[in-house]
């Protein structure tokens, strides 16, 4: 960590120069160079394209936890970290966060950002239809009901058609693993298992009764929708409170944040939805520095907090999750309550063990097709989860996966 | 037979001459030359290279297991036989038939509209006709994707007012009149102006003469300035003809407000960017593309050969 060295990172969090100048600070030898090349889906692009071609890769670069695995296929594209990382880091994350990057013998990524599932509601609009935010499934679909009746323009929930990933936390949560893979060339798609045709079935039928609305989310109509009351609430992850306040800012002092509804109230679980790692890759020069870079700005307290508190971006590690000036913050937007405790608390009840397949793009685009149709449609559900079970389980052969 | 006697002391005299090209006509040559060469590099580096690197890339197959094998005419015959792509050539196809004619249509009328010189505000409403060209097709869609929205959008809250419930444009039948609507907005003042150039360009003499002989002005554009500007017709029907099947901003940019209709193989470029970036299947997207290319030469080639016929029948 003395020679002078110079780094590649790719990411697209805002400001994360803050951070990576703690760790130039510590080793001043080492020099970064910090890209954003796009968010989502053209990061990826150009970082295949540059692995394909070998040369032009970044040293490290940010990459969600679903798509950890497409980059680990075949010969494998990213570094093992098992020999750079302290071999406590382990103890360092809920079990489930863990789980996400160490898969199949080895650590692929230090995580960065997760996002728990919650439930921010309205709690002006609940009250005045009388109704307490719901603890279960089943009072949740009640409240729907009762909601929907006395507001007729609004709604106690929307089914984004178009949102997979909210649809996959809703399964995770349920206990449905429909994904894994061995690292070489199996994987397992099983989507259309009985626990997950009950959870479809479940929102398919708040849609066909009309008490939800089935809108396409994240776009201008749905962020009017959110700050003109369309909605009483809103079934997101960790990093939403902060994204709501942003796209509804004049509904400022009436939301709240709560657990997502249960199936079995005695055993809380929530899931996750977003969040992401950084990985080293195999083409760099420098993997040490590389590893070190990867781990200081995402486990350095100094550093893991400065995200946590100035960017926003919900924490991975325990120590941040329970640092008080994290979770001790008064929060305007959600009536003066402590909405990062809460997630926290949160965290701690995400199941663990789910994995990915590494084709989680083709995943999520053919829900658009399939169940995300049947819900905008207001068609069987049930047959739209199985209409995604056969296009995913029919691309994996396609790719050459054996699908067990 | 007298051509042929003709032709030979040309032929005699030309060689004589080649070599008498003097060292200022051979500069000019030169100068030419260098002058269209920055053109050929950069055509031959982005689109030749590029071309035939998709023709190399659409004979192979490559998976996430298994890695790159040669197949042929594989892909193709998959292409020929996936409804996800074949659907997307027939929605052109429908587009094509219904929407070209109707912007075509209107761009003439404007065009002999402004023409006629009978039209106060000429030069305003040439440009008023012409500024959503101007307006890139991002920002169009992004603008009326806004007003067809069916919960804030101002026709859906005008039509709500009167208890009509939202329009349904963008719903599984509305969208291909949405997307057309967008596309007639953008594109009748480009077309216009082509046509009004070409109509500029005739000679007032065959007006004056039609005047004379006591023809209405609608007369003389029905029997005189159409059949003038059918070459400039023909070119922005091709046009339209290319445009239509490269129909990709629109669509890709209505998929975020209604993703479940737009899906990935709306129109087929959209399809070939989705199986390369999503479904990572490069080659597959490559055969999609020469595919679309091909069917594209062909429907021009029919246009084009249909005029042909008419003028030679007339």
């Amino acid at each position: 960590m003395d020679t002078e060295t110079t780094l590649t990172f790719w990411t697209w969090v805002p400001n994360i120069q803050n951070e990576v100048k703690l760790f130039t600070t510590k080793y001043p030898k080492i020099k970064v160079n910090v890209v954003n090349v796009g968010q989502g889906a053209p990061h990826y692009q150009k970082l295949r394209t540059a692995i394909q071609a070998g040369q032009g890769a970044p040293d490290v670069a940010q990459v969600e936890f679903q798509y950890i695995n497409s980059f680990t296929l075949g010969e494998g594209n990213l570094l093992d970290l098992t020999p750079y990382a302290p071999a406590a880091l382990k103890d360092s994350y809920p079990g489930w966060v863990w789980s996400q990057v160490n898969t199949n013998g080895g650590i692929w990524a230090i995580p960065q950002d997760t996002g728990p599932m919650g439930l921010l509601y309205r709690q002006d609009l609940l009250q005045a239809a009388g109704i307490e935010p719901p603890k279960t499934y089943d009072d949740f679909a009640a409240a729907a009901q009762t909601y929907h009746s006395k507001n007729p323009k609004s709604y106690l929930v929307n089914v984004a058609p178009s949102q997979a990933g909210q649809m996959v936390a809703y399964l995770w949560q349920a206990g449905v693993r429909p994904f894994s893979f061995d690292g070489k060339q199996t994987v397992k798609v099983d989507l259309a298992n009985d626990q997950a045709k009950n959870v479809v079935k479940y929102w398919g039928d708040l849609v066909t009764s009309g008490v939800a609305s089935n809108d396409t989310d994240f776009n201008d109509s749905w962020y009017q929708g959110l700050a003109n009351g369309k909605w009483a609430t809103l079934p997101i992850a960790a990093w939403g409170p902060v994204f709501l306040q942003g796209a509804a800012a004049k509904t400022s002092g009436k939301w709240r944040a709560t657990d997502l509804p249960q199936w079995d109230p005695s055993k809380p679980v929530s899931s996750n939805w977003g969040g992401s790692t950084d990985a080293v890759l195999k083409l760099s020069k420098n993997p040490i520095a590389a590893s070190q870079l990867a781990l200081f700005i995402n486990t350095d307290k100094e550093s893991a907090l400065k995200m946590a508190n100035e960017q926003f971006l919900f924490p991975s590690m325990n120590e941040i999750l329970e640092d008080p000036s994290f979770t001790g913050q008064e929060s305007k937007f959600y009536g003066g309550q402590k909405v990062n405790e809460k997630f926290a608390q949160i965290s701690k009840t995400v199941g663990s063990d789910f994995q990915w397949v590494p084709f989680m793009d083709y995943v999520y685009s053919s829900f658009n097709e399939t169940l995300g149709k049947a819900f905008s449609n207001k068609t069987d559900a049930v047959a739209g989860l199985q209409a995604w079970q056969d296009a995913c389980a029919k691309y994996a052969k396609d790719q050459g996966f054996t699908v067990s | 037979m007298s051509t042929a006697v003709n032709a030979a002391p040309v032929v005699s005299a030309t060689k004589p001459r080649r070599a008498r090209i003097t060292p200022a006509k051979r500069r000019q040559y030169g100068a030419a030359y260098a002058l269209v060469l920055p053109f050929f590099i950069i055509f031959v580096a982005m689109v030749i290279v590029p071309l035939v690197y998709a023709g190399y890339l659409s004979l192979y197959r490559k998976r996430l297991i298994g890695g790159t094998s040669f197949a042929g005419a594989e892909n193709y015959i998959r292409a020929l036989t996936d409804p996800l792509f074949l659907s997307g050539v027939g929605r052109m196809a429908i587009f094509l038939v219904l929407q070209v004619p109707f912007m075509i249509a209107f761009a003439l009328f404007f065009a002999l509209a402004l023409d006629s010189g009978m039209m106060r505000l000429a030069r305003f409403s040439r440009l008023a006709i012409f500024v959503p060209y101007a307006v890139p097709g991002v920002v169009a869609t992004l603008m009326w994707g806004y007003l067809y929205g069916p919960d804030f959008g101002p026709f859906a809250q005008i039509s709500n007012a009167l208890g009509l419930g939202a329009p349904p444009f963008l719903t599984q039948t509305g969208m291909l009149f949405s997307i057309m609507n967008i596309v007639n907005w953008s594109f009748i003042g480009y077309n216009m102006i082509i046509i009004y150039a070409a109509l500029r360009s005739l000679p007032s003499e065959l007006y004056e003469a039609a005047r004379v002989d006591g023809a209405s002005e609608p007369r003389i554009a029905w029997s005189i300035k159409i059949p003038a500007v059918r070459p400039a017709l023909l070119l922005t029907v091709i046009f339209s003809v290319i445009g239509t099947f490269q129909l990709f901003t629109e669509p890709k940019l209505m998929f975020t407000l209604a993703p479940n209709v737009i899906g990935t193989a709306w129109s087929p470029n959209l399809y070939a960017y989705n199986v390369a970036f999503v479904n990572q299947d490069a080659n597959y997207a490559a055969a999609l593309a020469f595919l679309l290319g091909i069917v594209i030469m062909i429907v021009s080639y029919i246009v084009q050969l249909s005029t042909q016929r008419k003028e030679r029948g007339s």
